[in-house]
Parts: structure tokens; C-alpha cells; sequence
């Protein structure tokens, strides 16, 4: 009994890890389930172009960091002469680029490729509550009449901010608005406007400068308004008021500071340009996995050399035609020849494509098995015997060869990688068990092992199968688990249904 | 087709993946395997324990013995020559008699000469009837001159008696009876007649060929159905004291009768085949259960064992 338990136990964590790891990957890390899956990165590029004064030169650009629902593939810096460091902090990050001495217009450049990353919330800490400003009049009491008024006229932090960019954006505003929107101060600055307020009612706010990536060779930020409500960040749209962040909006730096400053030259020019660019979405997921699931990583069989890989591509298959095999043998209840064979023919199978394959499997062990059967009129011993046979059959398949690529017919010529050991052992294995148990038995062995073998190879070559084998070779641990599940499979075979069929009918 | 699948169960009818998962591998130990695998060790252990068997007359172990082949077949007029690690009676040479210095008669009126002998020796020996292609040993066995009585409904080859041994009480029987489409051979699947045998009484109950139900011989057209096997109760007693040889959970015992030496062990099987249940229209599921709820049959002694069996067979399993 405990025995049964701890198969059936360990069958079923097999399964389980195995599947978890796999849903894990996919759902959270976007390994996608087929191999064409394509997904957007964006190359966003500031480019500065500045004149020299007299003396050392400072240009300081900050640079995205808390950029959530987006992640930073990798970044350049591009700046020929000038010093660069990157500062970081929490929740700043400056690229510092310095110079002695510089004589002419110069640019400098910064470009970061992004892609989407959904895991990635991370944005600003919980602010502290603001002091209520204190304003010169009249903005004071206009400040503090519109907090009273919107406040009235709304439930909750989300209303009232969304009821104050109504007002902010009225075509109609009303006469404290209006002193806002009139001042040379606040002219054509809603988030600004809108930030005071709430900081009048005591609500965090902050101001949010991103893209909205889209390709475009020369674009500006864009002002969002962030406002905390004591659980999480909202983000408004000021313009319409509308919450939330949209969908690959690039939060590039927080707050109402310029993203530049120079200091001992003049910016003549800041141009920002986005690019859109086609990633594979496993090359994106790698990337993801790289940072959020680094215990992954080692794990991952793109690390491997590309010559290893593509060894690993087929041998990762391996298990699923031999899970096939059990199958087919002890579900179905086919006869093959040796345990693995069929498997084995199948690998082989790859190389030359089904049909050829079959065909060529028929006309090798054919040929072969009645020379096999004139040898056998020589009393030949079995080894010299058997290396006979090996011979011939790399004669068959040079003949094959030469034959199929006469005729330019050209799927013959990889033939040579036929396992021919395989082909020479089955001709002698065949010939044995013709001559002991009569035709049909070998006829029926043969057939049963080419079955099983077309069977393995369909599977095998199905692009789903391929794909998932290699990106997520922990579904191993799932066909082990089967496979242990199998192993105390005590029904009765589908050969057995058919074979005991009198029993069943004479049933008293 | 699921119908099927629950008569199958409903009568008790075993299965491959439920005679290896539930029967083989727990009661056969693997240390027991080479025993019965090769049939020199076999031959030895079951002499040890003076349980009847062909005489073996000689080994060849080594190509350059196969050689010399001649020097030991030079008195025998009669033998049989087969792979010590063979399956499903493959490699199997028989010599009847003499024709000529050197020469032979085979089964099936063809004549062996040295060279074929010796050809077919190194075969063995370079493994080509073992499982696995391993070295295997070449044995030379007396032949075995089926008795008199069994020559009604088996006029042709060797008929054998096959006892299914579990924790060491019989459980089925069944005899197979060669044909001229199996070549001679007591081979089901090359077209021997097997005929289930009732344990208690050792009479033929239907007999089956090629899966189909049959009632007489092919060759001779005799009744096969209701034939009492002679030595009956010694056929049965050799059998069980077979589990004092080797004591494998779950066997086949393949019983010979010979005209002047009586019944003998010819072989013994860790995999016996599952055709018997067909031939005794009977699934083995519900004896194996029923010697299980015996407690603790291995210790009893073979005698003993024998009548647990003949009364549960008599009790109809405890059906």
C-alpha cells in the first residue's frame, strides 16, 4: 500500500512541478506556446545637441526607472569626447555626461529599447501628505473655494481628481478657475493647476512625464498626472480626465523639472524620436526571466551554444516518442522489434521525411534480408555474418543515394544518416525470427515497429511538440511522470481485448 | 469495445501489463531469473533437489569445442541440441538416428550433417537465440520418446503438459499438442493445439488452436476434448516440488512424459504465457486471488501445497 502511494506521489508531483513550472513561464514570464509569436520593443532615443561655452561642460538627462507595466531591454549611450556616469538612486536615475573642454555644436545621444513587462508595477514609494501651499491672493482663496467646491461634489480621491480636471478642462470654467488658467504662472499648465489644488484638499500628487510609444521621428513628452489615494497610484490623463495609465504609455521621469540640464553650454536642441521593432516573443520572455525569475535561468537551454542546441532540439524529443513507444506497446499492445528501435527509426525519420523514409526503410531491409537469407545457405558465423550485412546495407543506401539523386529526386541522399547499424540489426533480427517462427511473426514484428516509428516520427515533427519540448524542457519532469503512472498499468491491452475475445463471449 | 474490456475483467481474465505488474514483479525475485533463464543452471538445480529431468549428455561452451563437436556426437544416435538461454523453443535441433557416419535424421524427414550441426552450434553460441544476443551455451540433451499412451491425440513431436505454478500451489494446466502446421513444435503461436486440463482430474476440458475452439486433431482428426492424461498425480506433484527448486513466486512448469523414464521437468518459465487461460476458458485472476487469501502457502510443503490446490480447485476457486 505504501508503495502504491508513494508512485502514485511521486507520479503526481512529477506532473505537477513539471506543469507548474511550464504555466509558470508562459502565464507569467510570455513564453509563448508557438514559436512565430512576435512582440514590440521600442527604441526611444533622446538626442541632445548642445553648444559649448567657454568652460567644462555638465549635461545631466534623467533617464526612465520607474516605468511601470514596461522594461528596459538595454540602453546606449553615445557621446564621443565626454565623460559619462550614470547616477542611481531609489528612484532617480541621471546619465552625467562631462567635459574639460569642447569646441564645437556637439550631440549627444541616449537610447533605451523597451518592451512590455506586466509583472513590472513598480513605480514611486507611498508619499507623505502634502502641506496645504500657501498662496499669495487671490490664489489662495480661489485655491481653497475650489477645494471646498469639488470636495462637495465628490466621493473619494478618484472623483474628486477626476471632477477637477473636468473643471480644469471646462469650456466654461468657473470664475476661481479662471484666475488659474489666466495667471501667466499656471497658463497651458493643467497638471500644475491641478497639483495645487490637490495639494490644497492634502491629496499626494505627482507629475508624470512618458511617450506614448508610437513610431514618430520627433515627439514630446507627455504630462500625466499621478495622485495616490493611500493604497496605490492613480494615474490621470490631464487633458480628459480620464484614469488610468494607457497601454504603452513610458513613464520617462517624475516630477516638473525639465529631463535636461546643462550647465556651461547652451542647448540649442533636445529631440526625441521613437522606433518600434519586432522581437521574437521568446527572446523577449528569456529577457524577462532573466530578471524576474533568475533561479530560471541556468535552466534554459538557449544558453547552450547554437550547435548544442540543435543537438538538444532532437535529443528533448527523445522522450516523447519513447513515450509513444509505451504506448503503442503496452496500451495498444503492438509487437516491435527491440525497445527502442522504433524510436530510433523514428530520429532517423527526420532526416529523410516520412515516406522516403518508410520506403527506404522497406527497400533496405528487403534487399537486405534475402541477401541475408543466401548468406545464411554459406554458414557464415554470426559476427562476420552480421558485418555482412552492415556492408550491404551501406551499399544499398550509397546505390539509393546515387539512384534517387539521378533521378533528382534528392530526399534520398540524406539517407546516409540512416542509422544503418540499426537497419543491419534489424535485417538479422527479422531473418531469425523468420526462420524460427515463420513469416507472419516477423511480417507482423516489421510492421508493428514501422508503425510505431511513423507514429513516434508525426509526433515528433509536429511544430507544437518541437517547440514546447526545447522552450520548456521541464515538461520532461511531466512525460517521467506519465511515464511512472504508466509503469503500473495493469489493464488489459487492446491486443488482449481482441486475442481473449472467446472468453468474454463464453462469459457463463 | 469497454464491454469487452469489463466481461474480460468480470471473468477474471489476466492480462500482460497485470500478470508483470501484479504477479511477476512481486513474487519473482530477479536473483531467480538466471535459474530458470538457462537451462543448464535449471537442469542442475532441479537434480539437486531430485526432481526429474532429461538427461543433459554434454555442453559445448566454446567455439573451439563446437570443433569437436564430432568426438561427442560420435556414440549418440539420438540427442537434442538447444540454446542454454533460448526462448519460445527457438534453436532447438533434434536428431532421431543415424543415417550414416556423420549424418543424422532431423524432424521432418531432413537430414543433418556434421557441418549443419556444427553451424548451427556456433550460432548459439554467438547468441543468436539468446535473449538479449548474449554468448550463450550449446546443450546436449537425451531425446525425449513421448509416451505411448499421449501418441492418440498428439500423433507427431513432443505434447508437454504446462503447469501454472503460483506461491508454489498449481493453479491451471493446460497440455499442448504439437501439429504439422507447428512444425512439430508444442508452440501456440506456431499452431499447436493447447487443451486446457482440469486440476482435479487431469482430463482435457476444450482445446484451443490459433485462438480458435477446436475438438479434433488436424492431422488425425481424433477427439482432443476429454482425453485423461496419463501420471496425472505425479505430473502435478513433479510440478510443485519445482517451487523447492527455484522459488519463484509465479512459473510455468513445462512437464514431458517419456516412455521409460516417466514425466520430467523440461523447462521452467518466469513469464509463463497467458493462452492457457484461453484454453481452460478461464481467467487466472480468481485463482491467483484465491491462493492469496491462503495464508502463507510458501511454507507449506509441496505435498501439502498439492492438495491446497486440488481443494480450491475443487472449491471452484471460492467462486
Amino acid at each position: 500500500m505504501t508503495r502504491l502511494i508513494h508512485w502514485l506521489a511521486l507520479a503526481l508531483a512529477l506532473i505537477t512541478v513539471g506543469l507548474g513550472i511550464a504555466v509558470y513561464k508562459h502565464r507569467v514570464l510570455g513564453y509563448p506556446l508557438h514559436s512565430e509569436n512576435i512582440e514590440s520593443t521600442w527604441t526611444v532615443q533622446a538626442r541632445m545637441q548642445i553648444t559649448p561655452g567657454s568652460g567644462p561642460i555638465k549635461a545631466t538627462l534623467k533617464l526612465p526607472t520607474t516605468t511601470p507595466g514596461m522594461g528596459q531591454l538595454r540602453e546606449n549611450f553615445i557621446s564621443r569626447g565626454y565623460g559619462l556616469t550614470v547616477q542611481d538612486a531609489a528612484t532617480t536615475r541621471e546619465a552625467v555626461w562631462t567635459v574639460r573642454r569642447a569646441t564645437q555644436r556637439q550631440s549627444l545621444y541616449y537610447q533605451g529599447v523597451f518592451y512590455r513587462d506586466a509583472i513590472n508595477q513598480r513605480f514611486l514609494p507611498r508619499p507623505t501628505f502634502p502641506e496645504v501651499p500657501s498662496l499669495e491672493e487671490p490664489f489662495q482663496t480661489a485655491m481653497l473655494a475650489t477645494v471646498e467646491e469639488v470636495r462637495r461634489q465628490s466621493a473619494d480621491i478618484a472623483s474628486f481628481t477626476t471632477s477637477l480636471l473636468g473643471r480644469i478642462n471646462s469650456s466654461a470654467p468657473t470664475e476661481e478657475m479662471a484666475l488659474f488658467l489666466n495667471s501667466p504662472d499656471y497658463r497651458g499648465q493643467r497638471v500644475r493647476i491641478a497639483r495645487v489644488i490637490l495639494a490644497g484638499a492634502r491629496i499626494p500628487s505627482v507629475q508624470v512625464n512618458g511617450f506614448h510609444l508610437a513610431d514618430a521621428s520627433r515627439t514630446q513628452p507627455v504630462r500625466w498626472l499621478a495622485v495616490h489615494n493611500q493604497r496605490e497610484w492613480l494615474f490621470f490623463d490631464p487633458a480628459t480626465g480620464q484614469m488610468g495609465m494607457p497601454e504603452n504609455f513610458l513613464v520617462w521621469w517624475v516630477g516638473e523639472d525639465p529631463p535636461i540640464d546643462v550647465d556651461g553650454a547652451t542647448l540649442v536642441d533636445l529631440i526625441w524620436s521613437i522606433r518600434r521593432n519586432e522581437l521574437a516573443a521568446l527572446d523577449l520572455a528569456e529577457q524577462r526571466s532573466a530578471i524576474h525569475a533568475g533561479w530560471l535561468a541556468p535552466f534554459s537551454l538557449f544558453r547552450l551554444p547554437v550547435q548544442a542546441q540543435s543537438v538538444y532540439a532532437v535529443l528533448m524529443l527523445v522522450p516523447v516518442g519513447a513515450f509513444i513507444m509505451i504506448l503503442m506497446r503496452n496500451v495498444v499492445g503492438l509487437p516491435s522489434f527491440g525497445t527502442f528501435m522504433p524510436v530510433l527509426i523514428a530520429l532517423a525519420f527526420r532526416e529523410t521525411g516520412l515516406f522516403a523514409g518508410l520506403l527506404m526503410f522497406t527497400i533496405v531491409v528487403a534487399v537486405g534480408l534475402s541477401l541475408r537469407f543466401y548468406l545464411a545457405k554459406l554458414h557464415l558465423l554470426l559476427v562476420p555474418r552480421l558485418t555482412a550485412v552492415l556492408i550491404i546495407v551501406v551499399f544499398l543506401m550509397v546505390l539509393l543515394s546515387l539512384a534517387s539523386h539521378s533521378l533528382g529526386w534528392e530526399v534520398g541522399l540524406s539517407v546516409g544518416l540512416f542509422p544503418m547499424v540499426i537497419l543491419a540489426m534489424i535485417i538479422e533480427r527479422m531473418s531469425i525470427v523468420w526462420e524460427e517462427r515463420g513469416p507472419s511473426d516477423a511480417l507482423k514484428e516489421s510492421m508493428g515497429s514501422a508503425l510505431i516509428a511513423a507514429l513516434a516520427f508525426l509526433v515528433m515533427t509536429l511544430p507544437l511538440i518541437q517547440h514546447l519540448a526545447f522552450v520548456f524542457p521541464e515538461l520532461m519532469l511531466v512525460v517521467l511522470g506519465l511515464t511512472i503512472l504508466m509503469g503500473r498499468y495493469s489493464g488489459y491491452r487492446l491486443n488482449e481485448l481482441i486475442r481473449f475475445r472467446v472468453l468474454a463471449r463464453s462469459s457463463p | 469495445m469497454i464491454r469487452r474490456y469489463r466481461e474480460l475483467k468480470k471473468r477474471g481474465v489476466l492480462g500482460l501489463n497485470a500478470r508483470n505488474a501484479c504477479y511477476i514483479m512481486p513474487h519473482n525475485p530477479r536473483r531467480y531469473y538466471p535459474l530458470v533463464d538457462n537451462k543448464v543452471l535449471c537442469k542442475r538445480r532441479l537434480q539437486e533437489n531430485s526432481v526429474a529431468a532429461p538427461e543433459l549428455l554434454g555442453e559445448i561452451t566454446s567455439q573451439y569445442e563446437a570443433g569437436h563437436l564430432s568426438r561427442k556426437l560420435a556414440e549418440l544416435d539420438e540427442f537434442v541440441i538447444k540454446p542454454a538461454s533460448g526462448a519460445g523453443g527457438d534453436g532447438i535441433l533434434v536428431a532421431t538416428g543415424r543415417y550414416e557416419d556423420r549424418v543424422w535424421h532431423g524432424s521432418g524427414g531432413r537430414l543433418l550433417s556434421l557441418a549443419d550441426i556444427e553451424y548451427h552450434v556456433s550460432g548459439i553460441l554467438a547468441g543468436m537465440y539468446s535473449l538479449g544476443g548474449q554468448v550463450d551455451t550449446a546443450m546436449i540433451e537425451s531425446l525425449i520418446h513421448t509416451d505411448q499412451r499421449l501418441r492418440e491425440i498428439a500423433p507427431e513431436g513432443v505434447p508437454d503438459i504446462r503447469v501454472i505454478l503460483y506461491r508454489g500451489i498449481p493453479v491451471m494446466a493446460m497440455t499442448r499438442l504439437p501439429t504439422r502446421r507447428s512444425s512439430g513444435k508444442a508452440n501456440l503461436h506456431q499452431g499447436a493445439i493447447g487443451a486446457g486440463v482440469e486440476l482435479t482430474s487431469g482430463r482435457t476440458l476444450r482445446a484451443v488452436m490459433s485462438s480458435r475452439l477446436v475438438d479434433l486433431h488436424p492431422d488425425t482428426r481424433c477427439n482432443v476434448v476429454g482425453f485423461q492424461l496419463p501420471d496425472w498425480t505425479t505430473l502435478l506433484a513433479i510440478a510443485a516440488r519445482c517451487y523447492e527448486a527455484i522459488p519463484l513466486g509465479y512459473m510455468g512448469i513445462d512437464l514431458v512424459i517419456d516412455q521409460d523414464h516417466g514425466p520430467l521437468v523440461l523447462e521452467m518459465n518466469a513469464r509463463p504465457g497467458l493462452a492457457i487461460q484461453i484454453a481452460n476458458d478461464d481467467g487466472l485472476g480468481h485463482r491467483l486471488a484465491a491462493v492469496d487469501r491462503l495464508d502463507s502457502p510458501e511454507t507449506l510443503s509441496s505435498e501439502q501445497r498439492l492438495d491446497k490446490g486440488l481443494a480450491l480447485a475443487e472449491a471452484n476457486w471460492g467462486r
